[in-house]
């Protein structure tokens, strides 16, 4: 049964958990001298990439590697996509070359599960407009039950720029889910109406912040200065910037990365024990082997998208 | 006297329909009759059995069916001139009569924009040519849709435009809006308003609320609508101007629609069958199907509009049909185009989801389906001897499935694709010709008495 892997919403807490701990064994691959496993050896893993990004691409594209497959890396610079191809018919020529998977981030929300009634590859949603980018939970909530041991109870605050953030939208349902409490904080610009009904709680202070287990900081798009929805970075970093002195000892700290230093986090908070931060993209190539394994080759605890 | 709708000439029907359920609201007729259709006039109306066919006049056993007056869609897109790939004046009226529709109105965000009386007499004689069923035009209020100058308004009325409107975009200067309502005292002819505040609207794409904070789409809230409502029925009131406000959407409007006719504003509004019927709930999905311009909303807001139509604060039922070709709805949903078709489907989507759940009342939606005539000074359609024959002959009992045989509309962007709906027009007379007859009908339900 061909499967995909759109959102957090598909996934049962059984799921989760068996993608991460197939993560474990695959992260014990990555300490050896020989990274490399022959799993996937023989078939193709497309990544289509309509924003631009750094660590999503990159791990993507080791962990197919470390999986044996062949890898091809499809860029919206320089491609047909430049030149006004839609993205049915890009997705159309590239099954051509049968992929079995075909991992997709798109500045649109809903281009992964378009994409999947086009091809036969299972598709990877590798963030889909501010919707989602359920790779990047579930290598959070693995990071997050190395440390924790488990997420049940644990008391997760989210911090920033909720609105635009397809990673506050994966995480809260994957968080939840694992039986945590999330409770979103930011400026009321940036909340957006309703957020609630995701599960989470939201307010617009960090005057409880101490009672946050883990502290997870959203970067701050610079450009949502321009657009008034604070009134500047000065501001911003006065009310919602993570330091040391508003960290409590013995609270994580997460961020999805790349971090603006000196706005959403200081610097002596990044590089604070406490931070998790290098842990999080460590993880990412295992978690994202092992979600490529588990499509392609694992038994089906992945449910086929409707 | 001006000529203000436009349709193909044909033969006038000569018809004896039988033992047909009327129900015509305004008449007060809801019982079987014999109707016998003569050079396209409602000759007269028997009781069942009553009447025979003169030689040469078709016989319709229609014991099955109800007759109700035609129905009449104040806003429709007709995408004539310059995007006939989306829709024609004869497959949109082909739609509309389809759906039981014996006149449309047009909205004019064409290109190029009907803003000058040339093209409005360039459209009315092709509708003089290919439409089905008789079509009214609105031109633009501003010149280009730009909003910051004004047709030539008297011009275009003698031309034939029925009023004005910018559909499509907001009059976002109450300055501007307030002069157009002036010169109507001169020009005539209703205003009709889109009502959204872009600033408030920003780059939503569909309703704001627990859904659009799910999917990460950008919202569209209800006060985009709502307050500009409130603004306008203030300044139509202040100019004693007539002015009916579209496609109402939310239940902050339906307040705003209250207090401005309570304040004695010459306003009227409008709902579609897709904000009476469904909320933002199937948006998540994700099908660009549910993505139109003001967006579905929630369902306290969906059961205030019908609550609204109930009662008539709002007036009448507009379809917005609002046709896309395949590849621009085939993208992800914020790069789709808003709109859906609606001709085909709204009788039986009200049917099938107001009236059998026991929302609404027959009559209530025969009524409002036809009240958009008045609301623009035309004749409204009524099954009574001497009348022009617009009638629709509908099978309750016939479920069908949406665009499982295809649409009569050029375009598929039917938000009830793929549902199955009760209630199926078999037969449309349209200003005394016979505009659409189902295929089966045809073969089943009709013989021609001996020539």
């Amino acid at each position: 049964m061909r499967k995909h892997l759109i959102t957090i919403d598909e996934l049962s807490r059984e799921a989760i958990e068996r993608i991460l701990d197939r993560a474990e064994s695959f992260a014990e691959v990555s300490g050896r001298e020989i990274k490399k496993v022959p799993a996937l050896r023989g078939r193709t893993v497309v990544n289509l990439f309509y924003e631009a990004s750094t660590r999503t691409s990159s791990s993507f594209e080791l962990a197919a590697k470390r999986l044996s497959a062949d890898v091809v890396n499809i860029r919206s610079a320089g491609s047909s996509v430049d030149k006004g191809e839609s993205l049915k018919d890009t997705v159309q020529t590239l099954s051509a070359y049968d992929p079995a998977a075909l991992v997709i981030r798109s500045p649109h929300v809903g281009a992964a599960q378009l994409v999947a009634g086009w091809t036969e590859a299972s598709v990877i949603n590798a963030g889909d407009g501010k919707h989602e980018h359920p790779t990047q939970a579930l290598l959070d909530v693995f990071t997050l039950r190395r440390r924790l041991g488990s997420l049940d109870g644990a008391n997760i605050w989210i911090i920033g720029d909720v609105m635009h953030s397809r990673v506050a939208r994966s995480d809260i349902l994957a968080f939840t889910r694992m039986g945590a409490t999330v409770t979103v904080a930011g400026p009321p610009t940036l909340i957006p109406r309703e957020i609630d009904a995701l599960g989470c709680h939201a307010t617009p202070t960090l005057d409880l912040l101490g009672d946050a287990d883990v502290v997870y900081v959203l970067r701050m798009q610079l450009e949502r200065m321009h657009d008034s929805f604070v009134p500047s970075l000065r501001e911003y970093a006065a009310q919602y910037q993570i330091n040391s002195a508003r960290l409590r000892p013995g609270q994580l700290l997460m961020h999805p990365g790349p971090v603006n230093r000196g706005v959403e986090l200081s610097a002596d908070a990044i590089d604070s024990p406490q931070a998790l931060i290098g842990e999080q993209v460590k993880a990412g190539v295992a978690v994202r082997m092992a979600v490529l394994y588990e499509l392609l080759v694992g038994s089906p605890v992945l449910q086929a998208v409707a | 006297m001006t000529r203000r709708l436009f349709h193909r000439p044909g033969v006038p029907a000569e018809l004896l329909i039988r033992e047909a359920h009327v129900l015509d609201p305004r008449a007060g007729l809801d019982e079987a009759r014999d109707i016998l259709i003569r050079d396209g006039q409602i000759a007269e109306l028997g009781s069942p059995g009553s009447l025979t066919a003169p030689e040469g006049a078709e016989e319709i056993d229609a014991s099955n069916r109800h007759a109700f007056p035609a129905f009449v869609d104040p806003h429709v897109h007709l995408r004539t001139p310059g995007q006939e790939y989306k829709e024609t004046i004869d497959t949109g009226t082909a739609a509309a009569a389809a759906g039981g529709f014996c006149a449309v109105i047009a909205m004019p965000n064409t290109d190029p924009v009907l803003d000058e009386a040339a093209v409005l007499r360039s459209l009315t004689a092709t509708a003089a040519g290919e439409a089905r069923v008789p079509v009214g035009f609105l031109a633009s209020i501003t010149r280009g849709l730009g909003g910051d100058e004004l047709t030539e308004m008297a011009e275009l009325r003698d031309a034939g435009a029925l009023g004005f409107t910018d559909d499509g975009k907001p009059v976002i200067s109450a300055g501007m809006l307030r002069k157009a309502l002036q010169y109507q005292r001169l020009a005539g002819g209703v205003i009709a308003l889109h009502e959204e505040d872009p600033a408030l609207s920003g780059d939503g794409v569909m309703h704001e609320g627990a859904v659009s904070a799910r999917l990460g789409l950008a919202g569209i809230p209800s006060i985009s609508e709502s307050t500009m409502v409130a603004r306008d029925g203030a300044i139509a009131l202040y100019e004693d101007a007539r002015a009916h406000f579209q496609h109402l959407s939310c239940v902050e409007s339906v307040g705003a629609l209250e207090a401005a006719k309570a304040a004695g504003a010459r306003v009227s509004g409008e709902a579609c069958p897709h904000h009476l019927t469904l909320t933002d709930d199937v948006v998540r999905t994700l099908d660009s199907r549910f993505k139109m311009n003001p967006p579905l909303r929630a369902e306290s807001d969906r059961r205030a509009l019908v609550g609204a139509l109930k009662s008539g604060l709002i007036d009448c039922v507009a379809t917005d049909h609002a046709p896309h070709a395949k590849h621009e709805k085939e993208v992800p949903f914020e790069q789709a185009s808003m709109g859906t078709t609606g001709l085909e489907t709204a009788f039986a989507a009200l049917y099938t989801e107001l009236v059998l759940g026991r929302e609404l009342e027959l009559h209530t939606v025969i009524e409002r389906m036809t009240a958009g005539a008045a609301l623009y000074d035309l004749p409204t359609p009524k099954i009574a001897p001497g009348a022009s024959a617009n009638i629709s002959l509908v099978d309750l009992e016939q479920s069908w499935e949406v665009g499982a045989h295809g649409y009569a509309s050029r375009s598929a962007n039917c938000c009830f694709h793929g549902r199955s709906l009760r209630g199926r027009v078999t037969l449309t007379i349209a200003a005394g010709q016979i505009a659409f007859r189902a295929p089966m009908l045809a073969h089943a339900g009709s013989r021609m008495t001996a020539a």
